[in-house]
């Protein structure tokens, strides 16, 4: 409460220091919920780039890899070239809806659980508690002087921050390269500067924004709590502090002493003492709040505790809280999950990974590009023929080496042959090896005779030879002159 | 302005005191770390101005310590390109120029390489991708050569150039103007057109054509050859085919036989290095119409006339 001074004349620091945030420890079942995300998060983030998956000789055995400097992506079975990129504009497009979909359901879910800048928090949060002890303990410490204990113990604090931080560094560069071989490289000094950089980087990264910024990533750099904010309606779950239900607060002996003039709330600020971003949810939904739902538990721990019902925080829609305000019951938490909104985003996210793997399972692995050479667009040949030259970019996906046929149809007459034959060994076909995962670029030679339309449509088509006689055709124009010309 | 600051009773929040009819500004202070790297982002620019160039001047901004410019830096790219290129500069240059077909990778590289000067040096005249100009410059990607279309006779052209009058070795030819200084009448000439649009199969023969065969084996065929079949050791074209670098209508012919043209190249021996020259007569050769080695020089020499030393 401001005093009468403050009103006429308050303070106005323009800057605010950060306030530590020393969060206790909780145990509840969305402490566990979240014990379980983030083993799994941090499983799955350290260990995928060490999954092996056989893809033959010619091409690498990391089941994930972004091979930037070969222009690949590796997704266990899945390879996907430079030209496939919508395949990943496609799976943004679903994160995107993907996010629209939890939020509009769960609210800041991805806050509270899953984004990596909590996950880490949680884990930098779980050392401090380790080295330093539980909230008091810290709290004390970060007050305390500069004694030799407090040199000691902020030492191998912050050593374990570092580590941590360089092993989220260095895990990072093992999704572009083969991660045993970097590995090896890396530690004898043989890996490309940018493998070093990027680990100082997000080694540097890590260590501030998990160690110290925090919150403060959440509250003032993160565009992400603006937008969910956005796309949350009354219908989303949020944490709530039921302040119809616990207003006005009193402490146990109070309520027993006065029966009915206090709420359920008993004061004890275990819900701001575990809160992670140092938030106090019973002023309401805020921009802090990144949902975590660690009050709830601490809440529901002290409701047990003195014998009165849990939930004086719980997820809780901003329909059903007015509703329990006016004495009703909210709906069951299925039927704020199940509605027409949360089913539409289902709907098209499920639309859209459907079609991404219908079109996966369609795609053939030889492609073909042809361009016709302009300059010239044709040339005179002495016998009265006319050439056209065209660039075929052959793009072999699969892993082993093919022999293709390179064909014409609609072209009377026409005889093909490449840089390697000449017009005297011309035939209606040329045959091209094409090596690996690779493309081949081959100048073709079109020869035809000089009689026919100054431009014509004709058809350059490619089948495999060895097996697979799936291929791709390209329709492009035949230029003559003009007559007179 | 409002000069005193208050709680906004709305939001709980301090003003900072600023007012604009009835518009207040909330103090919503920012954190403190924000404002350490605004500061430090001052310090960071203070160090770029001093070593990067920074600050216009009347004629050039200033340099920097460090002496860093864009120019410098594309300098050293270059540099380093030419370091990167070297090996296979080197290995082509050691290479004979008949030996490199066999050679893909490296032929392949002499082929870029040689694609790049030509783009330099070349397409001037030849246009791009040697398309040549209609009646000005002869196409380099058809079937047909004035000199010669294998690589040896390729590199001798581009190195010794066409008809370069203080240079022994050039190619060289002179076809008479029979036109214009009176050798063949009026009424001659057009029998010659005539008989060379028989042998080009554009037309019939005819009474004329007959006479212009007599003129023909008097006058051209010391070149050209009885059939009209030409000559690459004096540049002699063929006029048997459908290949009419200055046209092949009887205008265009008749304008030919009054006043030849008689095109000149520059020699690039004196100018560009021996491998720039080779990249280029791999480049000129890769564009459609190449030919194998030695047997069309072979006929030119043995049919006499060749100068020495040519291909």
């Amino acid at each position: 409460m401001a005093s009468p001074e403050d009103l006429i004349d308050p303070p106005a620091a323009l800057y605010e220091a950060r306030k530590g945030v020393y969060p206790k420890k909780v145990d509840g079942p969305f402490r566990r919920f979240k014990w379980a995300i983030m083993g799994i998060t941090l499983a799955i983030y350290y260990g995928t780039p060490w999954i092996r998956w056989d893809r033959g000789p010619y091409a690498p055995d990391q089941a994930v890899l972004v091979d930037l400097a070969n222009r690949r992506f590796y997704m266990f079975q899945i390879e996907i070239w430079p030209h496939e990129f919508y395949y990943v504009a496609g799976l943004l497009i679903m994160a995107g809806i993907g996010l629209f979909l939890v939020t509009s359901a769960v609210g800041r879910a991805w806050c509270g659980y899953a984004c990596p800048q909590t996950v880490w928090t949680d884990l930098f949060q779980h050392v401090d508690r380790l080295v330093d002890g539980d909230r008091n303990a810290q709290v004390r410490l970060a007050n305390g002087p500069w004694t030799a204990e407090k040199v000691a113990k902020r030492g191998f604090k912050y050593a374990i921050y570092l580590a941590i931080a360089f092993w989220t560094g260095g895990a990072w560069i093992m999704y572009f390269a083969d991660a045993p071989t970097l590995t090896v490289d890396f530690w004898s000094g043989q890996a490309a500067p940018v493998a070093y950089g990027t680990v100082a980087v997000l080694t540097a990264t890590t260590f501030i924004l998990g160690g110290f910024m925090r919150e403060q990533v959440c509250i003032y750099m993160c565009p992400w709590p603006r937008i969910q904010t956005a796309m949350m309606d009354e219908k989303s779950l949020l944490v709530t502090y039921k302040d119809w239900r616990g207003e006005p607060r009193g402490s146990v002996k109070k309520a027993q002493a006065h029966p009915g003039a206090f709420g359920d709330c008993v004061d004890c600020n275990q819900c701001v003492a575990v809160c992670p971003t140092g938030i106090d949810i019973r002023e309401g939904p805020q921009i802090g709040c990144i949902t975590c739902a660690l009050c709830i538990d601490a809440c529901d721990d002290v409701m047990g505790q003195i014998g009165r019902p849990r939930g004086l925080i719980d997820y809780c829609t901003l329909d059903d809280a007015a509703v329990e305000k006016a004495g009703g019951i909210g709906k069951p938490v299925r039927r704020t999950l199940f509605r027409p909104r949360t089913l539409a985003y289902f709907g098209v996210w499920c639309a859209i990974g459907a079609a991404m793997l219908f079109s996966l399972g369609q795609r053939t692995r030889l492609d073909l590009a042809v361009q016709h050479e302009r300059s010239p667009l044709y040339v005179q040949l002495s016998d009265g023929h006319i050439r056209n030259n065209y660039t075929l970019k052959l793009r072999n996906m699969e892993t082993r080496p093919r022999r293709v046929a390179v064909t014409v149809h609609g072209l009377s007459s026409a005889a093909l042959w490449t840089e390697a034959g000449s017009r005297e060994t011309a035939q209606q076909r040329v045959e091209i090896a094409l090596a690996p995962d690779s493309v081949t670029r081959v100048r073709l030679f079109v020869a035809a005779p000089g009689e026919g339309p100054v431009r014509q449509d004709f058809t350059i088509a490619t089948r495999g030879l060895d097996g697979d006689p799936r291929g791709d055709s390209d329709t492009i124009q035949f230029d003559r002159p003009e007559a007179g010309r | 302005m409002a000069d005193r600051k208050r709680i906004d009773e709305a939001t709980g929040t301090s003003t900072v005191g600023h007012e604009w009819d009835g518009i207040e500004e909330l103090n919503a202070p920012l954190p403190r770390w924000w404002l350490w790297t605004f500061y430090a982002s001052i310090v960071w620019a203070a160090g770029y101005v001093v070593l990067y160039p920074a600050w216009p001047m009347l004629h050039s901004a200033t340099q920097g310590v460090l002496g860093w410019s864009s120019r410098g830096a594309l300098e050293q790219a270059m540099q380093a390109n030419a370091v990167r290129r070297a090996p296979i500069n080197t290995a082509i240059a050691a290479t004979a120029l008949t030996d490199l077909p066999a050679k893909p990778e490296l032929m392949q590289a002499a082929v870029q390489g040689g694609a790049a000067a030509f783009r330099v040096h070349c397409v001037q005249c030849h246009g791009a991708g040697g398309a040549g100009v209609k009646k000005l410059y002869p196409s380099l990607t058809d079937d047909d050569w004035l000199w010669g279309g294998d690589l040896a006779s390729i590199e001798y052209t581009i190195t010794h150039g066409i008809r370069n009058p203080d240079h022994r070795a050039t190619r060289t030819s002179q076809m008479p103007a029979f036109g214009r200084d009176g050798i063949l009448d009026a009424a001659q000439l057009a029998d010659v057109v005539s008989h060379v649009r028989v042998i080009s199969k554009q037309e019939k023969p005819t009474a004329a054509s007959a006479r212009g065969d007599v003129l023909f084996q008097a006058n051209c065929a010391v070149c050209h050859g009885a059939s009209g079949a030409g000559n690459r050791g004096l540049g002699a074209p063929k006029l048997t085919d459908s290949v009419w670098l200055y046209g092949g209508d009887r205008a265009s012919l008749a304008a030919t036989i009054t006043q030849p043209r008689n095109g000149v190249m520059p020699r690039w021996g004196d100018r560009l290095d021996p491998v720039t020259v080779k990249m280029l007569a791999t480049y000129v050769y890769s564009l459609g119409g190449g030919e194998k080695a030695a047997a069309p020089a072979a006929v030119s020499i043995s049919e006499g006339q060749g100068v020495d030393g040519q291909p």
